[in-house]
C-alpha cells in the first residue's frame, strides 16, 4: 500500500519537477533538496559527518559528497537518498572536482596536505600528490589535462599534469586561496583568495597572472570582503563571486574583469549553483542557515529559503 | 596507497624547476630565545604550563612556512636557545644574533628592552612573543621590536566591549598581589573607563588560606560586602585564586578577566574561520592544545614567512618594511587578516572572548566603530600612542 502511494506521488510530482539544487548542511550532516520551480525544500537527506563539497555524476546517476569528518567521499543514489558506498578519499576531504571523463574524482584533503585522485568505477586511489598546507580548491581543465589544487596556508595554486600526476608549476596567490575554476575554453584559470580579498585570473598556457580583481562595498570594511565560491553564467560572460562575511555576491564581467554589481544575500555566503536554465542562482549562506535565490537577469535577490545549519556546498541535479 | 617517498621526490624536482633562484636555496634562519622565569607557587596543580609553550608554536610556524618555502627555494631554519631563571639573557642573545637577524623573544619586558638596545641588535628584527606589557608598545617601544602577542590593553578592551554589548555595565574588581596580576588589573581599570563601564568596587585579593579546601566556605563571605555589580572581574594572571571564585560568589554573578569569561589571543575552543585546521596541525605536532603564547609565536614566524615569500628577501630591514606596509596580510584563523600597526609595531588582531568550553564572541564587536579599522578599537590607537620610535606615527 505504502509503495503504491509512493509511486503515485512520484508520478504526480514528476511532470512538475523543474530541477533540484542540493545543498550540504555542514553542521547538520544533511542535504536539503530545493525544488527550483517552487523554491521549497522538498527533501532532507542524511549524510556522513560534516558534508561540504557536493557534485553529481555527469549523467546524474549518483551524487558524490565530501563527508569531511567521516574521512570519506560518499556515493549516494539521488532517487532514494541511500548511500551506495564510500570512496577512499584520504583524510578530511573538503572539496573535489570530477574530471571531464566522469571517472576521476580529484579530492583536496584539507588536513593532510595532499590531493587524492580516485577512480570512481574501480573505487581505487589512483594517485596521491603532495601539495601545500590545507589544500582546498580543486579544478580540472575542460580538456582533462591539468588539475589545480589551491592550498590555503601555503598560498599557492599547484598545477598538476593529470597524465603523470606531477606538479609542473606552483604559482603564488593572495592569502588563503579557496576556489578555482577554469573558463569554458580552458584558456584561463580563476582563483579566489579569501583573506587576500581578491580573485586572480591566470593564463593557463603560461601560468602568468592576467588580472587581479578587487572588491569594494560601501559601508563594509575591506577585511570582511572574503571571496570564496564563484560560478560562471551559462554564456560565460559573467561570474558571480560569493564574498563570505561581506554578505554580498559580486557580479564580475568575465571579459573586462570589472565588478558590475553587488547583491545583498544572507550571512557568510559560501558557494552557489545555477538552476537548469541558468535563470536563478542559489547561494548557501552559512551563518544565517539559508539559501538566497537570485534572479540572474535582473541581478536581484528574490527570496530566502531556510535550510539546515551551516549550508556550505550547492549543486544542480542534472535533469532527467 | 600513499607513496610519500615518490611524491617527495617529485616535489623536489618541481622545486628545482620552478625556483626563481634556480637550484640555489635561500636560507632563512630564525632564532627563538627564551628567558625562563620563576613562577610564584599557585594553589592548584591542575594546569601545569607546558615546557615547550611558545616554542611549539614557532615550530609549527616554521613547518607551515616550509611548505611555501620548498616551492620557492626558501629554507627556514629555527634554532632555540633558553636561559635559566635568574641568569643573564644577553650573552645568549648576542650568540643568537650572530647566527640570525630574525629573533623571536619570550622574556620579561625589562630583559627584552636590554636585548633590543644591544649594539648587536641594531638592524635586526625582534618579535616579542612573551611580554604583554603596554609600556613596550608605548613610551618604551623600540623600532627593532614588533609584538606578536596582544597587549594587555587589547585583551582588556575586548572584554570591556563584550560587557558593554551585553549591557553588564557595572563591575567590581579583585586584583591579585603579583606584578602580572596588577598589570592586568590596571589594564582592566583603563578599559572600564574607555568603554563607559562603572567600576563599583576595586580591592586587592589578600586572603592567604588554601582555597582548594575552603573555597565554598570562604569565597562567599569574602565577596559578600562588595558593592553591587553585574560582573566580578578577577585579575589573577598568575592562575592562583581565580578558579575558586567562580560560582562561589555571594551574589550570583558571572566572573570575567582571568577566569570565566576571558579575552585571549587564542584558545582551544576556537573552530571557525579554519581554526580547527590550525588546532589539529598544532595538536599533531605538540601533543597538546595550542596556548596564547604558542599562537603568538606561530603568528610571528608565519609573518616572517609571509614577508620572505612576498619580497623574496631574508633581509631584516626588507622584512620589517613589508610587515609594516599595507600590503602585509596574515591569515590568522580569526576571521580577519592580521597586520602590524605602523605606529607601535603591534600585531593587529581580533581577540576571542571565550569560556572554557566555547567561544562567546570575537572582538571587535559590531557596534564599536572606527574611522579606519575596527581592529584598532582594541588597544592603544594611533592618536593616543606614546611610541615615537616608529617615525611615521604621530
Amino acid at each position: 500500500m505504502s509503495r503504491l502511494l509512493l509511486s503515485c506521488a512520484t508520478l504526480l510530482a514528476a511532470p512538475a519537477w523543474a530541477g533540484e539544487i542540493w545543498v550540504t548542511n555542514e553542521l547538520d550532516d544533511t542535504i536539503s533538496v530545493i525544488d527550483t520551480g517552487t523554491l521549497e525544500v522538498v527533501r532532507t537527506i542524511e549524510t556522513g559527518e560534516r558534508p561540504r563539497g557536493i557534485t553529481f555524476a555527469h549523467d546524474g546517476s549518483v551524487v558524490y559528497i565530501c563527508a569531511s569528518d567521516s574521512d570519506a567521499v560518499q556515493v549516494m543514489d539521488p532517487e532514494t537518498g541511500e548511500i551506495l558506498h564510500d570512496l577512499p578519499s584520504g583524510e578530511d576531504p573538503e572539496q573535489f572536482a570530477l574530471a571531464p571523463d566522469g571517472r576521476h574524482l580529484w579530492i583536496a584533503n584539507e588536513d593532510d596536505a595532499i590531493s587524492t585522485v580516485v577512480d570512481v568505477e574501480s573505487r581505487r586511489v589512483v594517485a596521491q600528490i603532495d601539495v601545500g598546507i590545507e589544500p582546498e580548491g580543486m579544478a580540472v581543465s575542460p580538456d582533462g589535462k591539468v588539475a589545480i589544487t589551491t592550498s590555503e596556508t601555503t598560498n599557492m595554486a599547484h598545477w598538476i599534469d593529470t597524465a603523470t600526476h606531477e606538479t609542473f608549476a606552483n604559482t603564488l596567490v593572495d592569502t588563503r586561496p579557496r576556489h578555482a575554476e577554469f573558463t569554458e575554453d580552458g584558456g584561463r584559470l580563476w582563483v579566489s583568495s579569501e583573506i587576500g580579498g581578491t580573485v586572480t585570473v591566470f593564463d593557463t598556457a603560461t601560468q602568468g597572472e592576467l588580472a587581479k580583481i578587487r572588491f569594494e562595498i560601501a559601508g563594509v570594511h575591506p577585511d570582511k570582503i572574503q571571496p570564496v565560491g564563484f560560478e560562471f553564467t551559462a554564456d560565460h560572460g559573467t561570474v558571480f563571486v560569493a564574498l563570505g562575511p561581506a554578505n554580498h555576491v559580486a557580479v564580475v564581467n568575465a571579459t573586462t574583469y570589472e565588478v558590475e554589481d553587488y547583491i545583498l544575500v544572507g550571512r557568510r555566503v559560501w558557494h552557489m549553483a545555477f538552476d537548469a536554465n541558468g535563470e536563478k542562482l542559489f547561494t548557501t549562506n552559512g551563518v544565517s542557515g539559508d539559501v538566497t535565490v537570485i534572479d540572474v537577469a535582473s541581478r536581484e535577490a528574490l527570496q530566502s529559503i531556510k535550510v539546515g545549519r551551516f549550508p556550505w556546498g550547492a549543486a544542480l541535479r542534472p535533469g532527467t | 596507497m600513499r607513496r610519500p617517498a615518490r611524491a617527495a621526490a617529485l616535489l623536489w624536482a618541481v622545486l628545482a624547476a620552478s625556483s626563481p633562484l634556480g637550484a640555489e636555496e635561500m636560507p632563512v634562519p630564525i632564532a627563538y630565545l627564551r628567558q625562563q622565569v620563576e613562577r610564584p607557587p599557585v594553589l592548584s596543580d591542575l594546569d601545569p604550563i607546558p615546557e615547550d609553550e611558545g616554542i611549539a608554536g614557532a615550530r609549527l610556524g616554521r613547518d607551515d612556512n616550509a611548505t611555501t618555502g620548498r616551492f620557492l627555494g626558501h629554507d627556514y631554519v629555527l634554532s632555540v636557545a633558553e636561559v635559566p631563571p635568574g641568569e643573564d639573557l644577553l650573552p645568549a642573545a648576542r650568540e643568537a644574533l650572530a647566527g640570525s637577524r630574525l629573533l623571536l623573544v619570550d622574556a620579561p619586558a625589562a630583559a627584552l628592552l636590554r636585548l633590543a638596545d644591544l649594539p648587536e641588535a641594531q638592524g635586526a628584527l625582534i618579535l616579542n612573543v612573551g611580554a604583554p606589557d603596554d609600556g613596550l608598545r608605548g613610551a618604551d617601544c623600540r623600532a627593532n621590536v614588533l609584538h606578536a602577542l596582544p597587549s594587555l590593553a587589547m585583551r582588556a578592551d575586548a572584554l570591556a566591549q563584550f560587557l558593554q554589548l551585553r549591557r553588564w555595565t557595572s563591575v567590581a574588581l579583585l586584583e591579585g598581589p603579583f606584578p602580572d596580576d596588577r598589570a592586568w588589573g590596571a589594564a582592566l581599570r583603563a578599559s572600564t573607563a574607555k568603554f563607559g563601564l562603572t567600576l563599583e568596587d576595586d580591592r586587592p585579593w589578600d586572603f592567604d588560606g588554601d582555597l582548594g579546601r575552603t573555597a565554598q566556605a570562604e569565597v562567599p563571605m569574602l565577596t559578600q560586602d562588595l558593592t553591587d555589580h553585574d560582573v566580578l572581574l578577577v585579575a589573577d594572571e598568575t592562575g592562583d585564586f581565580g578558579r575558586y571564585v567562580l560560582f562561589n560568589t555571594w551574589e550570583p554573578r558571572p566572573v570575567a578577566g582571568s577566569e570565566g569569561i576571558t579575552p585571549v589571543a587564542w584558545s582551544p575552543v576556537l573552530e571557525n574561520w579554519g581554526a580547527s585546521q590550525l588546532q589539529s596541525r598544532f595538536g599533531d605536532l605538540a601533543g597538546r592544545p595550542m596556548r596564547p603564547k604558542d599562537y603568538a609565536a606561530w603568528a610571528a614566524v608565519r609573518s616572517l614567512g609571509e614577508a620572505v615569500t612576498r619580497t623574496g628577501s631574508a633581509d631584516p630591514q626588507a622584512i620589517r618594511a613589508y610587515l609594516l606596509s599595507p600590503d602585509f596580510a596574515l591569515d590568522g584563523f580569526k576571521g580577519r587578516a592580521l597586520s602590524f600597526r605602523d605606529w607601535d609595531g603591534q600585531l593587529r588582531q581580533p581577540i576571542p572572548v571565550v569560556s572554557p568550553r566555547a567561544m562567546i564572541g570575537m572582538a571587535p564587536f559590531e557596534p564599536f566603530l572606527h574611522q579606519s579599522d575596527e581592529l584598532d578599537t582594541l588597544g592603544t590607537d594611533r592618536p593616543e600612542s606614546a611610541c615615537t620610535a616608529f617615525g611615521a606615527a604621530g
